[in-house]
């Protein structure tokens, strides 16, 4: 929308900032500066509070004093009102910053004799504008003269004149009328206010009221022509601008860790991108909560603000469900890490619902937000429409770099495994989480559908939920396929039984080897025995041998010396 | 605008018997609706109340506080506070019979 307009040399159209959140943005700054602007709208839409906002914050944040004139309502009245959003009217007067005047008119009290003017309206302005310096004035609703006074040729001619003399006077004026059938005001005031026109409205679509602004003119800026929803609650009136559907959000290279090891480890080892948007979908009662509720644990473990917006349960409930499977929200709550929002979807409608999420993620400024379920958001509305919500809340996440996780309800019906808000493909990361339906049980698989930017596992895996908490299995593949649940325990414990059993085996040969080693060691220390024997026998025959010998050598010697010496 | 010139009060002699009328006119400074109104009362005064009167004419611009006081709007302006009930009305007073009326002088033509 905007083209540096900022540095232009020329001149712009200076503005006063209304102080209303997100409509200074939607009118680029504000309402011009004065010049009178026109807010029309039926009866209740808002005209006299979007006003009296307009110079409450003028007096408090901008240093403008403003004059409020009221036609309709008794000035005690009107502090009254605005009491409830902590605007307190009695003492700004004191204080100077403000001044009401309360004109009253009533046709029957007064008789008409001729010429005459509103030069007592002009006087009590001026004497109001100047005896507090004000920069600010709201007529509300000046079309009530038109009900006291009879000669339209003499009011017109004066509105004129009053519109003229505002602008003269340099205040930034506002004036609110009611809207007629077919003109945007029952007497054509936009006729006489031609800077800037802004149309309220409510719409109501199945049963749910939408309170919708828009900027019909605004002479001499830019500003956005759409209709932007807004809400009024106890902080007054906040616009939503967020429809800015620009595609150039940094992005950013952090991982951040689904809470489930498992899973991190099939999303490549080290879970999702950070201010990346992920959706959780499957069908009923198969843990798109648990996985969520994980999921925040883990950030709030990792010390990140987490906001978790609930349209089907209590926050107490949540706590209760995440604590059965061993996670404790309850104390990131009471430390402030984790914050609650539950609404049912039917609370408001569509534009509020974004609206009051964006306003609430202002005001926590989360790392992680989770959204549970968005299925329901259905309800209040179309699937386009949602859509368009959810493009723009993760456009508008992902621009504040918070990570947001969907779950959403798929139908068992639904062969394409689309969820029914058809935003699988906006998100970066989807899982699936299925049924998985055989031997007489249900049992849960999770898929990852898809993940940007990272390798990720093509495989099955069985989910499982325990005491303990959330688990990723590997799934067995058996003859029969794929298994799970009790079929993948009998085949492990078949396993096992099988690894006992070979194990006992090994053993026993073991001893057996040993065994036979203690035998031929014995063999062969009696071998060893027989032949020490065998020999001892040789070597005594040996020894008598050359004993005999020498004995018969020295007895042949002796008998020869005998033979000799005879 | 001129001012200070305007304010005036007038007193007629009384009758007797008959309650006295008292009337305001506001004015906002010698604009021309101002001088028509005054110069219109003043005549139908004198024709019809003579002595039975008490006109007082205000020129807004002195006291601007006055017109949020008065809850002034159109001007000009009387009132007749007396006798009662009370009577506004409002224009330059040149319907001498709508005046006339309102002043309960004489019954609606």
């Amino acid at each position: 929308m905007s083209y540096n307009s900022d540095n232009s040399v020329i001149q712009k159209l200076p503005k006063a900032p209304t102080g209303i959140d997100g409509l200074d943005q939607i009118t680029h700054g504000g309402f011009p500066k004065g010049r009178p602007t026109l807010i029309c709208g039926e009866a209740g839409s808002g005209k006299t509070l979007m006003a009296i906002e307009f110079l409450v914050h003028g007096a408090q944040k901008f240093n403008e004093p403003g004059v409020f004139v009221a036609f309709e309502e008794k000035s005690e009245e009107l502090a009254q009102n605005v009491a409830s959003l902590g605007f307190d009217l009695k003492q700004l007067e004191v204080d100077k910053l403000i001044k009401i005047d309360h004109v009253h008119v009533e046709r029957s009290e007064i008789e008409e004799t001729g010429e005459y003017n509103l030069d007592g309206l002009f006087i009590r302005l001026g004497y109001a504008i100047d005896s507090i310096g004000a920069k600010r004035v709201v007529l509300d609703t000046i079309e009530s003269l038109f009900f006291g006074l009879n000669n339209l040729a003499v009011l017109r001619a004066e509105l004129r004149r009053l519109f003229h003399w505002l602008k003269e006077k340099g205040v930034t004026a506002v004036i609110t009328g009611e809207k007629g059938e077919a003109s945007l005001t029952r007497q054509g005031l936009e006729e006489y206010v031609s800077d800037c026109v802004i149309l309220l409205d409510h719409r109501i679509s199945n049963k749910v009221s939408t309170r919708i602004l828009r900027i019909v003119k605004y002479r001499g800026t830019v500003h956005g022509t759409n209709e932007y929803p807004f809400l009024i609650d106890e902080e007054g009136i906040s616009v939503l601008p967020v429809t800015s559907l620009k595609l150039n959000n940094e992005v950013s290279e952090k991982r951040i860790s689904s809470g489930i090891p498992t899973l991190d480890k099939m999303l490549g080892g080290e879970g999702f991108y950070e201010s990346s948007s992920i959706l959780v979908s499957g069908t009923a009662g198969t843990g798109k909560t648990s996985i969520a509720g994980n999921f925040v644990n883990q950030s709030c473990k990792d010390g990140m603000r987490c906001v978790y917006f609930a349209f089907e349960e209590s926050p107490q409930q949540i706590i209760r469900n995440m604590r059965s499977i061993g996670i404790n929200l309850q104390g990131y709550v009471d430390s402030g890490l984790l914050h609650f929002s539950a609404a049912r979807p039917t609370l408001y409608g569509l534009e509020l619902h974004l609206l009051s999420m964006t306003k609430f993620i202002e005001k926590v400024k989360p790392e992680v937000v989770v959204l549970d379920p968005i299925t329901n958001l259905i309800t209040v509305g179309s699937t386009s429409e949602v859509k368009s919500l959810l493009t723009r809340l993760i456009d508008y996440l992902q621009s504040k770099g918070i990570t947001v996780m969907f779950t959403a309800l798929a139908l068992k019906d639904n062969k394409s495994e689309q969820s029914d808000e058809g935003v699988s493909s906006l998100v970066d990361a989807w899982l699936l989480v299925r049924d998985i339906e055989a031997n007489g049980e249900r049992n849960r698989g999770l898929y990852i559908m898809k993940s940007r930017g990272m390798k990720h596992s093509n495989q099955v895996r069985e989910f499982v939920i325990s005491d303990q908490g959330l688990k990723l299995v590997d799934v067995f593949l058996g003859p029969e396929g794929v298994l799970t649940g009790s079929a993948r325990e009998e085949q492990q414990l078949l396993e096992k039984t099988g690894m006992a059993l070979r194990d006992h085996a090994v053993s026993r040969k073991d001893r057996e080897i040993e065994r036979k080693r203690l035998v031929l060691e014995s063999k062969i220390a009696t071998l060893k025995e027989e032949f020490e024997s065998i020999q001892e026998e040789l070597n005594r025959t040996y020894i008598e041998e050359e004993l005999k010998k020498s004995i018969i050598q020295e007895n042949r010697h002796e008998l020869t010396q005998k033979r000799d010496t005879q | 605008m001129s001012q200070g010139s305007l304010s005036d009060t007038y007193a007629g002699h009384n009758h007797e018997g008959d309650e006295s009328f008292v009337l305001r006119l506001y004015v906002a400074g010698a604009s021309p609706n101002s001088i028509r109104a005054i110069s219109n009362i003043r005549e139908i005064c004198e024709k019809h109340l003579e002595g039975n009167y008490k006109l007082q004419i205000i020129d807004v611009h002195q006291d601007k506080a006055l017109a949020s006081r008065e809850q002034l709007l159109a001007l000009p302006m009387l009132i007749k506070s007396s006798p009662y009930p009370e009577k506004k009305m409002i224009g330059d007073m040149s319907d001498t019979a709508k005046v006339l009326h309102s002043l309960g002088i004489i019954d609606p033509v």
